[in-house]
C-alpha cells in the first residue's frame, strides 16, 4: 500500500495535484511521546504516508544569545549546559576554550586530556541516548534499559567531577575548578574496562534484528550532497559518507595526538546514523584509554589548571584575610577581569556535531555578540524533506536517529 | 441450563477476571526480569496487590469523554472489547470429566460441533470495540489506531483460519472437546502441524495486538492508538480485554496444538478419575500460562514492525504459507490413508 509515484518523493511536492479533502493534517506534537522535547510538526497525510511537513521551531526558545550578551563570560557556561543537555561538558568545554583563544592562554597537556577525557565521555551518554531511544520508538525497551545503566555511571563520574548530572556547568575558564578525586579517576577506568561489553550485547541485540533492520534501513535518508548543502556536520553527516569530523579538521585540546578513527556511512539513512553512532562509542573508549596512558606518562598528577590568576577565584581564608585577594575576588565576581578586544569562532565536536561559538569581545565585562551554531537547529530544517513519502512511523524514528535536541535547536 | 452449568460459567467468569488481573501484574515482573529491574513492589509483599491497587485507582478516575466524541459509541467501544474477550472461554475445555454427588459435570461450558468458528466469530466481533472506540472519540491518533486495528484483524484472521483448516482436516472436528479427544488418542497436533503451529501462534501475536504487532497502540507513534482519549474504567476495559484475549488466545493454542488438558501416560496410572480430571485442568492451566509468558517475552525482547511490513507479512508470508500447509497436509494425509489401505 505504500507505493509512491516513480517521481523521486523528496524532490517533488507530493501534495501538490492532489485533492486535498482526500488528505489529513495531523499535529505531531508540540507534545507528543515521541518527540522527546517540544517539537511540532504538522503533517499533510495520506493515509499513513506523510506528504508534507511544516515544523515549527522556536517553542522553547529562551534567547541565549541575547541573555549571553548581558552575563560576564565564566557565567556564560550554565547557559550552554542548557543547549544540547544530553553533553553538556561537550558545551562546556567548547565555551572554555573559545574565551581561552580570546585571551590567548595555554592550557597544560594534563588538562588538555583531562578536557578530552570529559568530552569523550559526554560523547558517549549522547550517543548512548540517541541510539537507545531509536532502539525504544521502534519498539525495543529492553535494550534500552540495558545500555542506559552506563550513562548512569558515567554520570556519577560527572559527580564527582563538578557535583551535577545534567547541567554541568564543568570546568572552568582555564582548567578545571580542582583536582579529579581518586574516585572519579576509578570510576573512569571502571567504565572504559566495562563498557565495550554493553556495547557488544546491545548490538547482539539489535543490530542485526531483522525487524530493526527492516524498520531502519532506508528510512528518513539524505544524501552527502543535500546533507552538505544544509551544512550537515556531525554523525548525521558521516552517516551519509563524508568523513569530516571537527576533532581531525581542526583540533583543539590535543586531539592531533590521538588515534582513532571516524566511522562513515553509505546511505544516510537511520540505520547507519545508528552505525556510525555505535562505532563512535568504541572510538571514543579507545580516545579516553589513550588519554589515561598518555596521562601516566606525563606523570603529572597535580595541575588542574593554566595559569590564569584572573580567572580563578583565590581561596577563602585569603579573601577574608587579605585586602589583594579580597580586591581578585570582587573583580572576578563582577567580571572586572581584563577581555582584550577581539573576535574569535572556535568549534568543537559536539555530540551532534559542529558546535561553534563566535565570540566578539569589545573589551568590556561581557560579550558584545555571541553567536551559537547550533547542529540540532541544521538537522531541523532537513527533517521534512527526510520524511517525506515514508510512513508515520519512519518519520518518528528519522527524528530520534538525527538525535535533534530541543534545547539545542531552541537554544 | 442446570444449576451445575451455571455455577462453572460464574467460576469461569472469577478465573478469567483474575487471571486478565494477573497478568497485567505478571507483564510487570516479567519485563521488571528481562530488564533488570525490580517491577512492582509496594503494595503488599512482592507487590501481589498491585492488580487491586491498579483497578481502584481505575474506578475513582475521572471518566472522561471528549466533547467531539460520539458518547454511544464511546461507551459501547470498551464493554464490546470486554464482552467479546470474556465470551470465548465458554467453549474451551478446561478439564476432563468429573464426578461429584454422583452426578458427572465436564469443565467446559458448552462443547458446540462449531466450537473453533463460535471463537473466530467472537474474535472478530471483538475488533468492533476496538474500532468504534477509536473512532468514536473523533482524535486523530485514536482514528489512526482503530484503522490499523481492523486491517491487522482482517488480515492476520486469513492466516489463522487456514492453519486451522489443516488442523481440522487432521481430527476431522471443529469442536475443541472433541479435539483435545482425537489429540489424546493420536498425540498432540503439534507433532502434526508444526508449520500450522507457527503460523497459528504469529497470528495470535496479531489477533492480540501484541507486540511485535502492536500498531493499534503502537504508544510510540500514535500515543495511545485507539485508546487515547479513554480515561477510568472504560481504560482499564480495553486494557483488561487485552490481557483477557491473551489468557484466552493462551489457552487456544494449548488446546489446538498441546492437548489441552490432555497429559500424556496419565491415564495409564490408575488414578483416581476425579484426580485425573484435576491434573489434567492444571496441565491445561500449566500450559495457558507458559503462553502467557511466551507473550510477555517477545513483547520485551523484539522491535515492533512498521504498518505496512506487518500487511505484507500477513499477505505476502502468512498466507501463502497456510495454503501450503493445507495442500501438504491434505496430500500427505491421502497418501497415509492409501497406504493404510
Amino acid at each position: 500500500m505504500s507505493q509512491l509515484p516513480a517521481t523521486d518523493p523528496r524532490s517533488t511536492d507530493l501534495v501538490h495535484g492532489r485533492d486535498l479533502s482526500e488528505l489529513t493534517t495531523l499535529n505531531l506534537g508540540p507534545t507528543h511521546p515521541a518527540t522527546h522535547g517540544i517539537f511540532q510538526n504538522v503533517l499533510t497525510m495520506d493515509g499513513e504516508i506523510v506528504l508534507d511537513a511544516k515544523q515549527t521551531i522556536g517553542y522553547i526558545h529562551r534567547a541565549f544569545e541575547k541573555i549571553a550578551e548581558r552575563r560576564p563570560f565564566y557565567q556564560i557556561t550554565t547557559l550552554t549546559d542548557r543547549m544540547n543537555y544530553c553533553s553538556a561538558p561537550i558545551n562546556n568545554m567548547g565555551w572554555h576554550m573559545t574565551v581561552e583563544k580570546l585571551l590567548g592562554l595555554e592550557l597544560p597537556k594534563r588538562v588538555q586530556y583531562m578536557r578530552v577525557i570529559a568530552m569523550e565521555l559526554s560523547r558517549i551518554t549522547d550517543h548512548i541516548i540517541c541510539n537507545t531511544i531509536i532502539g525504544q520508538d521502534v519498539g525495543a525497551t529492553t535494550p534500552f534499559l540495558y545500555v542506559y545503566q552506563w550513562r548512569e555511571k558515567i554520570y556519577e563520574i560527572y559527580e564527582e567531577i563538578c557535583g551535577a548530572r545534567l547541567t554541568t556547568n564543568m570546568g572552568r575558564i582555564g582548567g578545571w575548578e580542582r583536582n579529579w578525586s581518586d574516585t572519579a579517576w576509578a570510576k573512569v577506568k571502571a567504565v572504559v574496562k566495562e563498557l565495550p561489553a554493553a556495547l557488544k550485547e546491545f548490538d547482539d541485540l539489535v543490530l542485526r534484528n531483522r525487524i530493526f533492520m527492516d524498520r531502519t534501513i532506508g528510512c528518513g535518508p539524505i544524501s552527502a550532497e543535500r546533507a552538505l548543502a544544509y551544512s550537515f556536520t556531525g554523525p548525521n553527516l558521516r552517516a551519509a559518507g563524508v568523513d569530516y569530523d571537527v576533532r581531525v579538521a581542526d583540533p583543539y585540546s590535543s586531539y592531533e595526538e590521538f588515534d582513532f578513527q571516524i566511522p562513515v556511512g553509505t546511505q544516510g539513512d537511520t540505520y547507519d546514523r545508528f552505525c556510525v553512532r555505535q562505532e563512535e562509542m568504541r572510538q571514543s573508549i579507545s580516545i579516553i584509554r589513550q588519554a589515561l596512558e598518555k596521562m601516566d606518562k606525563l606523570g603529572d598528577r597535580t595541575t588542574y589548571r593554566a595559569d590564569a590568576p584572573e580567572w580563578v577565584l583565590p581561596p577563602k581564608e585569603g579573601v577574608y584575610n587579605n585586602m589583594e585577594e579580597l580586591i581578585w575576588h570582587f573583580k572576578i565576581v563582577m567580571g572586572e577581569t581584563e577581555v582584550p578586544v577581539g573576535e574569535v569562532y572556535h568549534c568543537v565536536e559536539g555530540g551532534n556535531g559542529e558546535l561553534g561559538f563566535y565570540l566578539v569581545s569589545d573589551g568590556g565585562r561581557t560579550p558584545f555578540r555571541l553567536h551559537l551554531r547550533r547542529p540540532c537547529f541544521i538537522y531541523y530544517q532537513a527533517f521534512p524533506e527526510m520524511i517525506k513519502g515514508g510512513m508515520l512511523s519512519d518519520a518518528i524514528i528519522t527524528m530520534s536517529s538525527m538525535n535533534v535536541i530541543a534545547g539545542e535547536l531552541d537554544a | 441450563m442446570t444449576l451445575a452449568t451455571a455455577l462453572f460459567l460464574l467460576v469461569l467468569f472469577v478465573v478469567t477476571l483474575t487471571v486478565a488481573a494477573y497478568s497485567t501484574y505478571a507483564e510487570r515482573k516479567v519485563a521488571a526480569f528481562l530488564q533488570d529491574r525490580i517491577g512492582p513492589d509496594r503494595a503488599g509483599p512482592f507487590g501481589i496487590l498491585q492488580p487491586l491497587a491498579d483497578g481502584t485507582k481505575m474506578f475513582m478516575k475521572e471518566d472522561f469523554i471528549p466533547a467531539a466524541a460520539n458518547r454511544r459509541l464511546f461507551t459501547l467501544g470498551p464493554a464490546i472489547a470486554m464482552i467479546t474477550a470474556l465470551m470465548t472461554g465458554v467453549v474451551i475445555p478446561w478439564g476432563g470429566e468429573l464426578t461429584l454427588f454422583g452426578e458427572t459435570f465436564r469443565l467446559q461450558g458448552t462443547d458446540p460441533e462449531i466450537g473453533i468458528l463460535f471463537v473466530f466469530a467472537i474474535v472478530s466481533i471483538g475488533v468492533y470495540g476496538i474500532m468504534l472506540g477509536g473512532w468514536a472519540s473523533n482524535n486523530k491518533y485514536a482514528l489512526l489506531g482503530s484503522v490499523r486495528a481492523a486491517s491487522q484483524m482482517v488480515s492476520y484472521e486469513l492466516g489463522m483460519g487456514l492453519s486451522i483448516v489443516a488442523l481440522v482436516m487432521l481430527n476431522g472436528t471443529l469442536s475443541l472437546g472433541g479435539i483435545v479427544e482425537h489429540q489424546a488418542a493420536h498425540g498432540w497436533n503439534i507433532i502434526y502441524q508444526p508449520l500450522g503451529f507457527i503460523i497459528f501462534l504469529v497470528c495470535a501475536f496479531a489477533e492480540t495486538n501484541r507486540s511485535p504487532f502492536d500498531m493499534p497502540e503502537c504508544e510510540t507513534e500514535l500515543v495511545g492508538g485507539y485508546h487515547t482519549e479513554f480515561s477510568s474504567m472504560k481504560l482499564g476495559f480495553f486494557l483488561f480485554a487485552e490481557y483477557t484475549n491473551m489468557f484466552i488466545s493462551s489457552a487456544v493454542i494449548s488446546t489446538l496444538y498441546f492437548g489441552g488438558y490432555h497429559v500424556p501416560g496419565l491415564d495409564r496410572l490408575g488414578l483416581d478419575p476425579n484426580l485425573t480430571t484435576l491434573i489434567g485442568t492444571a496441565a491445561m492451566f500449566a500450559k495457558t500460562f507458559f503462553f502467557i509468558f511466551f507473550f510477555m517475552w517477545v513483547r520485551w525482547s523484539t522491535p515492533r514492525f512498521r504498518f505496512d511490513q506487518l500487511m505484507n507479512l500477513g499477505w505476502k508470508g502468512l498466507i501463502p504459507l497456510g495454503i501450503a500447509n493445507v495442500l501438504i497436509t491434505g496430500t500427505v494425509y491421502h497418501l497415509a490413508e492409501l497406504w493404510k489401505g
